[in-house]
């Protein structure tokens, strides 16, 4: 008896020291955007002197002039339009590229699979060189299909893995009674297929959606208009323009941020399953 | 009938090899010949006309002085982010994996620096760090240490030190999802048969945790090097390289090599060699690897 409870109290103290840690760590996680989203509330005078995280005196209008004079408005309208159009073209494209390499046999099938996991093992640092060479060639610089068309390359051959490895498990059973039914193969696919792989579509579509809003580099190469650039590469310009601008840049860094948490809260568990079969992949 | 077959099932890899052929083979051919080739971008490019041999090649190779120094002032961060940055993670991965109350909040907390993009990280962290209405100043200056504010992000000295740090905290919650996926694949048998055995904590993570996690730790250093190699937006809304070439990196100097010199060719023998580097670096990694394997 007494030794049990001598074991609970060490286990409490244990316990207690290991969530000390680990919430030190959080809120060092947490601090930085906390401090992001007070300072967009501070009016620019305040902001070099109130150093509260929580301003006393809130000033809502910063988001209005950043979405309105900032030009984050626009950008964020973009970023909104990119994500959509190249998550749908990478799940389109490569489930159907995915369902052919699982499921239809024709010559050469190996060597194009192969080719697109190779380019995953390959590192190809600076790559954005000959894409932009490529780019002006095809005058889709400062276009959007052009970058669209470079993202939806980016998503690629993750997807394609991914969703492959889900259609190998597919019973074949079902893809037989569709045909049976008198489904096409395009049926099978969008009937059969794509429904089954519904939780390998869900990581694709939240990863790359990260991915795609988060990109700058590209953006910052392709684009120079301004009604066509995405947020990330709008941040920068403002930052490089309005320098001390401080609470109208945190008000529009906090609108880049806002959908990326929000989305990443209700979609926690799908996020960290893509991470371990991500790093799996690669 | 059996052509007609094939043909149909061509078409739906069309599209995917369409898009990948010109939007990722033609580049990767177009880097080895624009890499042999004097270009400003602008010109028309004629391939005979402008071909130089491998004179980029000897110029980034023996001269460039820079593109040395910021190949291994990426090498510094990387070497801090597999000490720090992934100790760190299996700390919390192994704190986690214990039934700990609370612990999915945890973890949905540490994973939020990841999903971030690098302009946002960069951009607050630059104004925390910054020398006059730096938060990081203001603090030390409240609690009497004075002494210690300084210009972080404008000091040669601190510069690459904070950078590497920033990058550690946008990273490790990465490096601790997958750690904590491993942890606990182990079976639980085994670390109570070694309690029972009389195993202290330490000899049970000695002697159990270590060796089967090492394949997890070979993936994530893998993984670790071949992105902080690479890593460069975050210099760029942080520092953009400087202050003088303290910061560069890589990426920022084949950027710089291209947007800033409009020198094309050039930019691209230094994506080739650096991507050998890269190749080399994760073959050695794997060879050591194998290698503890059989050990």
């Amino acid at each position: 008896m007494r030794e049990g409870t001598r074991y609970k109290i060490e286990r409490f103290f244990k316990d207690s020291l290991i969530h000390l840690f680990l919430i030190i760590v959080a809120v060092t996680c947490i601090f930085p955007l906390l401090w992001m989203v007070g300072s967009s509330l501070k009016t620019q005078q305040a902001v070099f002197s109130d150093m509260s995280i929580i301003p006393k005196h809130p000033v809502w209008t910063n988001f209005y002039d950043a979405w309105t004079k900032g030009g984050f408005g626009v950008y964020f309208l973009n970023s909104i339009f990119y994500t959509v159009t190249v998550v749908s073209g990478i799940v389109i494209v490569s489930s159907l590229a995915a369902f052919a390499f699982s499921r239809l046999k024709f010559p050469g099938k190996n060597v194009l699979f192969y080719m697109f996991l190779g380019a995953m093992m390959i590192p190809l640092p600076g790559s954005f060189v000959p894409l932009y060479v490529l780019m002006t060639k095809l005058h889709l610089v400062n276009t959007r299909i052009g970058y669209i068309l470079c993202m939806i390359n980016v998503g690629l051959s993750f997807s394609i893995y991914l969703l492959k490895t889900f259609f190998d498990k597919m019973p074949p059973a079902l893809e037989d009674a569709a045909r049976i039914d008198g489904c096409s193969k395009l049926g099978i696919w969008w009937n059969v297929a794509l429904p089954l792989a519904r939780p390998a579509i869900a990581v694709i579509v939240i990863f790359n959606s990260l991915n795609v809003w988060n990109e700058y580099i590209l953006a910052t190469l392709i684009f120079s208009s301004k009604s066509l650039m995405p947020l990330q590469r709008g941040l920068m310009i403002f930052q490089g323009t309005h320098i001390t601008q401080y609470p109208l840049l945190m008000a529009g860094m906090t609108i880049t941020v806002l959908p990326i948490i929000l989305v990443y809260l209700l979609m926690q568990k799908h996020i960290i399953k893509g991470i371990t079969a991500g790093a799996i992949v690669g | 009938m059996r052509i007609r077959s094939n043909l149909e099932n061509y078409l739906f890899v069309l599209p995917a090899v369409l898009i990948f052929s010109v939007f990722y083979i033609y580049p990767f051919y177009k880097v080895f010949t624009l890499s042999l080739c004097q270009w400003d971008g602008i010109a028309n490019f004629n391939f005979s006309q402008n071909f130089i041999g491998l004179r980029n090649f000897k110029e980034l190779i023996f001269q460039d002085k820079v593109w040395w120094q910021a190949i291994k002032q990426a090498g510094y961060i990387t070497l801090i982010a597999l000490i720090f940055q992934n100790a760190l993670a299996l700390v919390l991965a192994m704190a986690c994996d214990r039934d700990i109350k609370g612990g999915n909040i945890y973890r949905v907390i540490f994973y939020l620096p990841p999903v971030l993009s690098e302009v946002v990280v960069g951009l607050v962290w630059r104004w925390i760090y910054d020398g006059n209405y730096g938060l990081l100043n203001y603090w030390l200056n409240s609690l009497g240490w004075s002494h210690l504010t300084m210009d972080w992000l404008s000091n040669p000295r601190t510069a690459l030190i904070c950078v590497a740090i920033i990058h550690c905290w946008k990273g490790f919650g990465w490096g601790f999802i997958i750690f904590l996926a491993g942890l606990q694949t182990i079976p639980r048998q085994l670390y109570e048969a070694a309690r029972v055995d009389g195993a202290n904590s330490w000899q049970i993570f000695k002697k159990v945790t270590i060796p089967l996690m090492i394949p997890v730790f070979i993936l994530v250093s893998i993984l670790t090097v071949l992105g902080t190699m690479q890593v460069f937006v975050l210099i760029l809304s942080m520092t953009g390289g400087g202050p003088g070439y303290h910061t560069e990196v890589p990426v920022t100097r084949i950027l710089a090599s291209m947007v800033g010199s409009s020198r094309f060719g050039y930019a691209c023998s230094q994506g080739i060699i650096f991507g050998v580097i890269l190749l080399a670096v994760s073959f050695i990694q794997i060879r050591i690897s194998k290698h503890m394997n059989k050990a």
